[in-house]
């Protein structure tokens, strides 16, 4: 009998079970899905961002199914760093998996102050910077849209930063290669996307926008060839790891995004779809590994043809 | 919690636009459903990738049945109506809190429904049957017409029934309220389910009267079990989970006492 394929992968000197995550805000902080599925079977799960303060969020309705896909616009409402410490980081260090804390604000000096802060926390494997979220007015999207803005606040974060450094790009770019290049310019130590895609709803019978925040990040498997799309090019213009999500439904899906150049991948909006799905991801991964007779999943990071 | 395949036992249009669906859940089942909570319904269409949610109107534990009684709206609910004995559907839940049955033992209770409203008051209108011979229930239900879905199950609970229609054509014209008034019961405690506006009319009446109210909410959700924040309710103080005044009606809710919502 053969031995068993080697699912795991390095990033920045952080070695994951195997290449799977939870695509930040699709999983909250692991506690909700925990009853649905293993965390232990998971190479990563991301936190939904985390801020300096409490954030309020967005007013309702906040999530909308569009075709094959859904808009949400939270907003990024969160219980702020010191009940995510006390709570969500002590629920996460139970289990055998690596913690990797999405960090969010609307200032540099708010980015800065929760990096700082995780600085102290062994229990913290990695942090995941969204400078891509659609959703909020001040801050966020605003640093990921520029190439010195996302430049600059890579460097500052990385300056005071005790964890490997992810920067989450938005696919709301003209040229992703740039963001990707400007990311890895001022020291990230990896990069992750796609964030969702700015998106409306209209309802026609009320003619009125279905999110009250009119826009919102549209996820799922409709955007899933544009998320492959950019994390190939992403991965062609830079040497740091990229971690790659965007629709991803089933393990085929995540090879796909392997391939195209991904060293890990994270399932989003699926979860919602089902819950078990992160575990499915792992399984089914190593199956693709079984039956092509790949020894070690890292084989096939970037390994499409032509 | 799990998400599950269902077969369904019975799919039927009640009345003109409500649909009535009847599912058995797999013998592997473990479900302990109480009466305000829901279940996330999936249409077959993948493209259609989120759970509808829908309260639950009756279970059955013995025969692990649950009855939803829905109006078809969108895409999604429309699908469920061409479900046929025999067929299944994915079903996640049990979700939410559900009423507190305790806390309403004893009482004089009065259970307001409007509209698609009405199904979820049935499970509380019998779960309270069985809340000691001192527990009165008197249930009043909003319709537009003269449709009066389910309002024999109601009576069939033992439960005093008061109809109300938006056209007169049976009971009060005009709204629960209004045929809560026009009887001239006096009850110790309320809960609601129904529209907007009249959530608010009852989160008002149960202050003029100082009782205890209870309100079943509904908002656009996504992952239905806490995760996602898609379904939040302004609330009057910090809410634990949150820490922020925003409650989860998926995880906190359905049900919030009336005296903790911002509602307007």
């Amino acid at each position: 009998m053969s031995a068993r394929p080697d699912m795991s992968v390095t990033i920045a000197g952080v070695t994951l079970k195997n290449p799977v995550m939870t695509a930040s805000g699709t999983f909250g902080s692991g506690m909700e899905y925990g009853q649905f599925v293993d965390l232990n079977r998971l190479g990563a799960v991301v936190t939904k961002g985390v801020a300096n303060q409490p954030w309020e969020g967005n007013p309702t309705p906040r999530v909308t199914e569009v075709y094959g896909g859904m808009l949400n616009a939270i907003g990024l409402q969160n219980p702020g760093i010191d009940v995510f410490i006390e709570r969500d980081l002590a629920f996460l260090s139970q289990y055998d998996t690596k913690v990797i804390v999405n960090v969010c604000g609307h200032t540099e000096e708010e980015y800065l102050e929760v990096v700082e802060r995780l600085a102290e926390e062994k229990r913290v494997d990695m942090l995941e910077i969204n400078v891509s979220c659609p959703n909020v007015k001040e801050g966020a999207i605003a640093f990921g849209q520029k190439p010195d803005a996302l430049c600059r606040i890579t460097e500052r974060i990385k300056k005071i930063a005790a964890q490997p450094v992810i920067m989450k790009l938005t696919p709301n770019v003209t040229d992703i290669a740039e963001m990707a290049r400007a990311a890895e310019a001022g020291g990230a130590d990896a990069i992750s996307l796609i964030n969702t895609l700015t998106g409306m709803k209209i309802d026609i019978e009320r003619r009125c926008f279905v999110l009250a925040n009119r826009t919102g990040g549209m996820s799922g498997p409709a955007i899933k060839p544009i998320a492959v799309r950019m994390v190939w090019q992403a991965a062609q213009a830079v040497q740091i790891p990229v971690i790659g999500m965007g629709g991803i439904a089933s393990a085929e899906d995540a090879v796909e995004f392997l391939l195209a150049g991904a060293s890990a991948v994270a399932v989003g909006a699926m979860n919602f779809h089902d819950p078990y799905l992160t575990e499915k991801v792992a399984d089914g991964i190593e199956a693709y590994l079984v039956r092509h007779g790949i020894g070690r999943v890292t084989d096939l990071i970037g390994a499409v043809n032509g | 919690m799990d998400k599950i395949t269902a077969l369904v036992t019975e799919s039927a249009e009640l009345t003109p636009g409500i649909q009535s669906l009847t599912v058995r859940l797999p013998e592997s089942t473990d479900w302990d459903v109480r009466p305000g909570q829901f279940a996330g319904l999936y249409p077959a269409d993948g493209s259609m990738l989120l759970m509808r949610p829908i309260s639950v109107c009756r279970w059955d534990p013995a025969r692990r049945e649950l009855r939803f009684v829905y109006r078809p709206a969108g895409a999604g609910t429309r699908s469920f109506t061409a479900l046929r004995e025999g067929d299944t559907i994915d079903l996640l839940g049990p979700l939410g809190n559900g009423y507190d049955t305790e806390a309403l033992a004893g009482r004089h209770v009065l259970l307001l429904g409007g509209g698609i409203g009405v199904p979820p008051m049935l499970e509380l209108a019998a779960a309270l049957r069985n809340a000691g011979a001192e527990t009165q229930v008197t249930a009043a239900l909003g319709y537009r017409t003269d449709e009066l879905f389910l309002a024999e199950d109601f009576r069939e609970t033992g439960a005093e029934v008061l109809i109300a229609t938006e056209d007169g054509t049976a009971g009060t014209k005009g709204t629960v309220l209004d045929a809560v008034r026009e009887a001239g019961i006096r009850p110790d405690a309320v809960c609601a389910c129904g529209p907007m506006p009249m959530l608010r009319a009852v989160k008002r009446y149960a202050e003029e009267l100082g009782i205890d109210a209870w309100l079943s909410l509904e908002e656009r959700m996504a992952c239905g079990v806490g995760a996602c924040l898609g379904c939040v309710v302004k609330t009057r103080e910090t809410d634990a989970h949150s820490h922020v005044k925003n409650a989860r009606i998926c995880t906190e809710g359905p049900v919030f006492a009336a005296r903790e919502v911002e509602i307007g």
